[in-house]
C-alpha cells in the first residue's frame, strides 16, 4: 500500500511541475521582458529558445512519469527514445537552416514601397 | 481461435512462445512503435511550420495579437489566457488517466470507472475549446484589406490596431450574401464583407488618425510597421479587396499561410484529440462491464493512456510553436 501512495505522490508532483512551467510560460510570453525578447542567439530571441527548453522539460516529466517509459527495461526504453531524439532534431535543424536562407534570398524581392 | 489465444497470453507471452521481448506485452509494444511513428509524423507538420515560418520571418503574424479571445468577456485584450486554460485541461486529463492506470493496477474497478469517466469529460472540454479558438479565428475580429499583389494592410489608431468598423462609414447597398434560403435554386455565392474597398478608401481619406499597418515586422521593436499617412494612401490605392476572418485562401492576420498551418496542425492533433476520446468511451464502458476484471489486469487502460498521454505531448508543442514562440 505505501507504494501505492508513492505513486500517487509522484502523479501530483509531477503535475504541479508542469503546471508551474506552463504559469512560468505563459507569464513570459505576455511579459515579454526587454533583455530575453531582444537578445538575439542562435537565429532567434533568448525568449524563444528558453520556451523551447521549458516545453522539452515538460515532455520529459510526460513521457518519463506520465507514460511510465521509466519503468521499461532498458533496450525497450532507448529504442523508443533514441530514434525520435535523432530524427526529430535534425528534421528540424535542416529545414529551418533552409528556411532561414530562403527568406534571405526571397526577402529583397518583394517591394514595401509604393 | 487466434484472438482467443492472443486474450489469454496478453501481458505474459507472445503467441507461440514463452518469450516476450524486450519486457513488454505486444499490445503495449506495439502502441509505443505507432506512438514513435505519430510523432515522426507531427514532428515533420512542425517543421514544415518552421520552414515557412523562417522562410517569411519578417512579415509572420504575431501570434498574440491573433489569439485574443475569453469566453463571457467580450472585446477583452486577452492574449494566450485561453489555450493557457486549454492547456490546463489537456494536463488535468492526463493526470486523471495516470490515476485511472494507477488504480487499474490495484485492480480497483470503482476508481478505475471514475478516473476513466473525468478522463473522457476533459477530453470533451478541450475539443469543444478548440471548436470555440477555430470559430473566432474564422470570423476574425479587425477586418483588414488585402492588396493586389497579396499583401495584407491593417488599420491603427494612437499605435493600436483597429477593426473596420471602428472608421469605416458605410453606405447602404443592395447586394447581400447569397443563402439557400433566399432562392429556389440554390448556387453558393461569395461572401459580400460587411464593407466594400471603396467606403474603407473613403473613410481611411477622411479620417486623419486612422494610420495604416503594413505585414512588415520592424526588426528592432518586433512590432508590426505603422507606416505614414501618405504611405498609406498610396498602399491603397492598390486595394483590392475587403479581408474579414481567417480561411485557407486569404487570412486577415497576415501570411494566408499561417492560417493554412493553423488549421492543419490544430485540427490533425484535435483529430487526435477526438479518436482518443473515442477509444477512452469504449475502454471506459469495458471497464463498467468487468471485461478487465475477468482477464485479471487492467492493461487496455495503460495502452490507450499511453495514446492519450501522447495527444497531450503534442498539445504542449503545438503550444510552444503556435502560441509562443
Amino acid at each position: 500500500m505505501g507504494h501505492a501512495a508513492n505513486h500517487k505522490a509522484l502523479i501530483w508532483k509531477v503535475f504541479g511541475i508542469l503546471s508551474v512551467i506552463t504559469i512560468v510560460e505563459v507569464a513570459l510570453g505576455i511579459v515579454k521582458p526587454d533583455f530575453l525578447f531582444t537578445t538575439q542567439f542562435l537565429g532567434t530571441s533568448l525568449l524563444n529558445l528558453l520556451f523551447l527548453i521549458l516545453t522539452i522539460v515538460k515532455a520529459y516529466y510526460i513521457v518519463w512519469y506520465f507514460m511510465h517509459i521509466a519503468d521499461e527495461k532498458k533496450n525497450f526504453k532507448y529504442s523508443i527514445v533514441i530514434p525520435l531524439l535523432i530524427l526529430i532534431p535534425y528534421l528540424a535543424t535542416l529545414l529551418i537552416i533552409e528556411g532561414g536562407y530562403v527568406h534571405e534570398v526571397l526577402a529583397p524581392y518583394i517591394n514595401w514601397n509604393y | 481461435m487466434g484472438a482467443n489465444i492472443a486474450d489469454q497470453s496478453e501481458g505474459k507471452a507472445w503467441d507461440g512462445g514463452s518469450a516476450q521481448p524486450m519486457g513488454a506485452s505486444y499490445g503495449k509494444m506495439m502502441m509505443w512503435f505507432f506512438i514513435v511513428s505519430d510523432a515522426l509524423t507531427f514532428s515533420g507538420f512542425l517543421a514544415a511550420y518552421g520552414l515557412t515560418r523562417f522562410k517569411f520571418i519578417d512579415v509572420w503574424p504575431i501570434a498574440d495579437e491573433v489569439f485574443t479571445h475569453f469566453p463571457f468577456m467580450h472585446g477583452a485584450h486577452a492574449p494566450m489566457y485561453y489555450v493557457a486554460l486549454m492547456t490546463f485541461i489537456l494536463i488535468f486529463s492526463s493526470v486523471t488517466m495516470v490515476l485511472a492506470v494507477d488504480a487499474g493496477h490495484n485492480m480497483n474497478k470503482k476508481k478505475v470507472t471514475f478516473y476513466m469517466f473525468l478522463t473522457i469529460i476533459g477530453g470533451i472540454i478541450f475539443v469543444g475549446s478548440q471548436a470555440w479558438e477555430w470559430k473566432n479565428f474564422i470570423q476574425g475580429s479587425y477586418g483588414a484589406v488585402q492588396l493586389k499583389d497579396g499583401k495584407i494592410v491593417q488599420f491603427a489608431e494612437n499605435g493600436h490596431q483597429i477593426a473596420l468598423a471602428d472608421f469605416v462609414q458605410a453606405q447602404p447597398k443592395e447586394e447581400v450574401t447569397h443563402t439557400r434560403h433566399n432562392g429556389l435554386w440554390f448556387e453558393s455565392g461569395d461572401e459580400v464583407p460587411s464593407f466594400t474597398v471603396e467606403e474603407v478608401v473613403a473613410s481611411f481619406k477622411a479620417n486623419p488618425h486612422v494610420d495604416l499597418r503594413i505585414e512588415k515586422i520592424d526588426p528592432v521593436t518586433k512590432k508590426k510597421i505603422i507606416v505614414s499617412r501618405e504611405e498609406g494612401l498610396k498602399f491603397l490605392e492598390q486595394a483590392a479587396r475587403v479581408v474579414e476572418g481567417a480561411n485557407l485562401e486569404v487570412n486577415e492576420y497576415g501570411s494566408s499561410q499561417f492560417a493554412d498551418f493553423f488549421f492543419f496542425i490544430t485540427g490533425f492533433h484535435g483529430f487526435h484529440v477526438f479518436s482518443g476520446i473515442v477509444l477512452n468511451i469504449i475502454i471506459f464502458f469495458n471497464v463498467i462491464i468487468g471485461t478487465y476484471e475477468k482477464r485479471g489486469h487492467y492493461e487496455m487502460v495503460e495502452k490507450v493512456g499511453l495514446y492519450w498521454h501522447f495527444v497531450d505531448l503534442v498539445w504542449v508543442f503545438v503550444f510552444t510553436f503556435f502560441y509562443l514562440v
